[in-house]
């Protein structure tokens, strides 16, 4: 435990802290994964967790994800509440199975008899120069699927508080944490009320148009947002954290005072949660629009060799541009 | 290299033997297709004659309830049934050897277990009327729900047992898989995990020779139960038709479960005698002459020679039977043809245990759907 309430720490650090408390205040809170243990994750978030709770808690597993989940489900129908860390975005779709058939239907399956309280730790989204298979983003595949939450973290607040919401959830929810941010530090107050788990948050305030955003490119908005001011743009900036359910309230209150939208993910933006957004959006805020919802995201390729993932990664001036083109409209 | 080259053809090609039950000791059984018992070095059964006429019994009710779905299926009440018939004594076995602090994880073809674990068979009716997705409570009758993608339960049951060993609880757990899931990565995922955490799981494997209509021989080119040895842990060959020797060697592989010596595989030899399913043909992939052998080692009628030789069951006995059966088969009847079709609103119902604003939505957009119609329908 950190020993003043209030501390700065990386988003990494955060979540690991977060697990601590979680896995302290419920017996039933254990963790499973690869490298998970002994060696504290390869991002170390589950750093020294094993060495306080025990091998029994924290489970170095074999290396099979759709074991992973599997014995997860096996464990959360004995009373359990499992916590699964796939160790990269391109590594969970072995366990894609058992995640999207068995993880996300067993309630609806069992009309509502058995609960699977698992949640699903994937570091996800490009930017660390990495080989293939570790810079996916693949949230909508599980945001598609019903039966499941999904979730995001941006910062290292969030982190420290969605973590924990999301282990108490009696749902399974997919815990998406944007991996190029791990190492990003922020002012945690561990003693703060968090806000609900389900709720998007207004990151800036602004008039001019509204970014709808969420995971490692909120930062990445933020930081649009204030190189738009030189342009006299007062950007709005939203952090969704919940990817499904979607705070759409939130959305919605912020494109009928700006009436420009412009969505901004890593993913490739076809059939998208970004597509998604775009369509409720001309749905909901017809009349508010000055300008169709526009989006920025990956390209319809696979995610390229990193020398060149810049360039297919959302950037300032790839988001900036979207702005000039739905404030020309 | 020619020499080589010549060398390898001589010896042919790495062809195993035919994978057939063996007379020797891999293969247990202690009630021949005769109704004859015999004994086996390793597994005993210490049995009265009054429960082998519970088992005698627990077998025709099971068949009756398979046979009475079969007809409902064939007059348009079933959507789909899945055949157990000839597999009687691997489930019957299997499901009395399970204690109330055992949990079962099934395929959607282990009726007879549901029966062994007190669920009502019109309940299994429900799931294919297409009334529920289940309807009975796992945690209280320790079985699972069906679970229709091929092997995903063996790693349900691992992780179950999983949790047994972290709560200090004295059951094991079961997973049911046949010969085709042993081809599937989950399954060979719970041999491993099981291996190396020492769970208290038992895979018991119905290796009914058919997965649809692929054979045994496109699954495996080794008997199913030697492939435990390489995970590291004891497998086995029982008569699968063989009721006596499925409950001897499955409550053997539960007690080793439950005091710590971890998983076992056993592999219950039978036969699918009916086809995959209702929707199925087997005539197209499936000689005769190989249904004629099996009904030779029929799982009843061995028990029912048995106590007709000894003497333990006479004519009233098996008359009572029947009518147990008549019985049984009048109630799933009438309880199936009474499951009411669910409200189409209840489809929202369950998604979530913590519900969803967006289910809310739609289902508030449905029931106004719906309620457009009212008025039409008055005017009808």
């Amino acid at each position: 435990m950190p020993t003043h309430p209030t501390s700065t720490m990386t988003l990494g650090k955060a979540l690991n802290e977060g697990l601590r408390k979680a896995m302290e205040n419920d017996p039933k809170v254990l963790i499973m994964g690869e490298d998970v243990g002994r060696l504290g994750g390869v991002f170390r978030v589950t750093d020294g967790l094993q060495k306080d709770f025990g091998e029994d808690r924290v489970i170095d597993t074999p290396l099979a994800e759709s074991g992973i989940i599997g014995t997860a489900i096996g464990l959360a129908i004995r009373g359990f509440r499992p916590v699964c860390e796939i160790q990269f975005d391109g590594f969970v779709f072995p366990a894609f199975d058992q995640i999207v058939s068995q993880v996300a239907r067993l309630h609806y399956r069992s009309a509502g008899n058995v609960k699977v309280p698992i949640t699903i730790r994937i570091p996800y989204g490009g930017g660390i120069g990495a080989v293939e298979h570790h810079s996916e983003s693949p949230e909508a595949y599980f945001a598609h699927a019903a039966g499941l939450k999904v979730v995001t973290c941006s910062n290292a607040v969030d982190a420290y508080s969605m973590i924990q919401q999301a282990i108490a959830c009696d749902d399974p929810v997919i815990f998406f944490e944007p991996k190029r941010r791990y190492w990003d530090k922020a002012e945690v107050d561990t003693t703060a009320s968090a806000d609900p788990l389900w709720s998007a948050n207004v990151v800036r305030e602004g008039i001019t148009a509204t970014l709808i955003t969420y995971g490692p490119s909120v930062r990445t908005c933020v930081e649009a947002a204030a190189a738009a001011e030189v342009d006299g743009h007062d950007l709005e900036v939203i952090d969704l954290r919940a990817l499904s359910p979607i705070d759409w309230d939130a959305v919605f209150a912020s494109v009928g005072k700006t009436e420009h939208a412009i969505v901004v993910s890593e993913a490739p933006v076809f059939a998208s949660l970004a597509g998604e957004i775009a369509a409720r959006i001309s749905e909901k805020c017809f009349y508010s629009l000055e300008a169709p919802v526009l989006r920025v995201g990956g390209y319809s390729t696979p995610y390229p060799t990193s020398r060149i993932e810049e360039d297919f990664l959302p950037d300032l001036d790839r988001i900036l541009d979207a702005v000039d083109r739905s404030l020309a409209y | 290299m020619p020499a080589q080259a010549s060398n390898a053809t001589d010896a042919g090609p790495d062809v195993l033997p035919p994978i057939q039950p063996s007379e020797g000791p891999d293969f247990v059984q202690l009630l021949t297709p005769e109704g004859e018992r015999v004994e086996h070095p390793d597994y005993s059964l210490d049995i009265t004659d009054d429960e082998i006429r519970d088992l005698y019994r627990d077998l025709v009710l099971v068949r009756r309830i398979d046979s009475e779905a079969t007809a409902l299926q064939r007059q348009g009440e079933l959507g789909l049934w899945a055949n157990l018939l000839g597999q009687e004594a691997a489930q019957v076995g299997a499901g009395r050897s399970l204690t109330d602090a055992d949990f079962a994880f099934p395929t959607y073809r282990e009726h007879g277990v549901a029966y062994c674990k007190g669920v009502d068979p019109v309940t299994l009716l429900g799931l294919f009327r297409g009334t529920s997705q289940g309807g009975w409570d796992p945690q209280e009758h320790g079985f699972g729900l069906y679970t229709i993608v091929i092997g995903s339960q063996t790693l349900h049951a691992t992780g179950y047992a999983m949790g047994i060993q972290r709560d200090g609880g004295q059951g094991a757990a079961m997973a049911f898989f046949g010969d085709g899931a042993s081809s599937q990565g989950d399954v060979n995922e719970a041999f491993v995990w099981a291996s190396v955490f020492n769970a208290p799981v038992v895979f018991f494997c119905q290796n009914n020779q058919w997965a649809i209509s692929e054979p045994l021989e496109r699954q495996t080119r080794i008997p199913l139960y030697q492939r435990a040895r390489g995970f590291g842990f004891p497998g086995v060959r029982v008569d699968g038709n063989d009721v006596l020797a499925v409950l001897a060697v499955t409550r053997e592989a539960l007690a080793r479960a439950r005091e710590g010596s971890g998983p076992m595989l056993i592999e219950a030899y039978t036969y699918r005698m009916g086809a995959h399913t209702t929707s199925d043909d087997p005539t197209r992939y499936r000689l005769a002459a190989e249904l004629e052998t099996w009904k030779l080692k029929d799982p009843i009628e061995r028990v029912k020679a048995y106590l007709s030789r000894s003497g333990a069951g006479d004519a009233d006995f098996f008359a009572s039977v029947d009518q147990a059966a008549d019985d049984l088969a009048a109630h799933v009847r009438a309880g199936c043809l009474a499951l009411p079709d669910p409200d189409p609103l209840s489809l929202f119902d369950n998604v979530y245990a913590e519900g969803s604003p967006l289910l809310d939505e739609e289902r508030e957009q449905m029931a106004s759907y719906l309620a457009s119609f009212a008025d039409t329908e008055a005017v009808h």
